[in-house]
């Protein structure tokens, strides 16, 4: 297997979630772009971690790390997106704007 | 071409295609299923690259937990549908921003490691990334459960409602 390929997917999962979190509106739409870039890091740590092929998979350790870290990331955010909501019946990260003036 | 150099390039592709409908999808309960097969798609890769516990989690953390987890922050929020809804009038510079990214990642990756392959020998034991997370890696460990609980913590006291302060 050629590492560039593997290397050039997560380039461009990575491209696709820039492209999601600054085109969308919604701000839960936003978070699952932001889900893809963690991913395409993923890929990326694996990879590595096949290429150098160390006795301890430390490209794989990190991965997991990254992994749970998405994972506390999308719990915190989406209650501050729940609250936004409640607050503002939005979630429209444009009309989003107090801080904004 | 092996089968499972074929396999990693057939699901490679279907990951991209999935991942461009995600951003690209007007509904947005569409738009969370089509994650399933991203995250999927990447679950099965790293299955295939030898990564067996990574794809395993990556199943169920990401397609069993955060996947649910974002639908009911869609339902919740009864997220509207619609490209007005969805997208906002900033798509062409998006575009650029995303192309220009993925045009320089490619140049440079490519540059660098053009010719580099991956042995794909045999997959990495469960057991020997268990050794490793419970001996060389315990510190970032435990501070990584630490940092989930105190999200998790985080995440309750933010989302839930305030019944002392109602009057």
């Amino acid at each position: 297997m050629s590492l560039p390929w593997l290397l050039t997917l997560g380039a461009f999962l990575f491209s696709i979630g820039v492209y999601g979190v600054l085109a969308r509106r919604n701000a839960v739409l936003v978070l699952m772009s932001i889900e893809l870039m963690l991913n395409s890091v993923n890929i990326n740590f694996v990879a590595f971690d096949a290429w150098f092929g160390a006795s301890e998979s430390v490209g794989q350790i990190f991965a997991l790390f990254v992994i749970t870290v998405a994972a506390a990331e999308v719990g915190v955010g989406l209650a501050i997106v729940l609250l936004i909501f409640r607050n503002r019946k939005t979630i429209n990260v444009d009309e989003v704007d107090l801080l904004k003036w | 071409m092996s089968w499972v150099e074929f396999a990693i390039f057939a699901f490679g592709a279907l990951t991209a295609l999935a991942a461009i409908a995600v951003v690209l999808s007007r509904n947005v309960i569409h738009a969370a299923l089509f994650l399933v097969i991203t995250l999927g798609g990447v679950g099965v890769i790293f299955l295939l690259v030898g990564a067996e516990f990574i794809g395993w989690v990556q199943f169920l953390v990401y397609v069993g937990a955060i996947v649910v987890l974002l639908l009911f922050g869609l339902m919740l929020t009864r997220a509207p549908i619609g490209r007005d809804a969805t997208d906002n009038q900033q798509r062409l510079i998006a575009f650029g921003a995303a192309g220009v990214t993925f045009a320089v990642l490619t140049w440079l990756i490519w540059r660098t490691f053009g010719g580099e392959e991956i042995a794909l020998e045999q997959p990495t034991r469960t057991a020997d990334i268990g050794e490793a997370l419970f001996t060389n890696f315990i510190l970032p460990f435990e501070l990584v459960s630490v940092l989930l609980l105190a999200a998790l913590v985080g995440a309750i006291v933010l989302a839930r409602r305030d019944e002392g302060r109602q009057k």
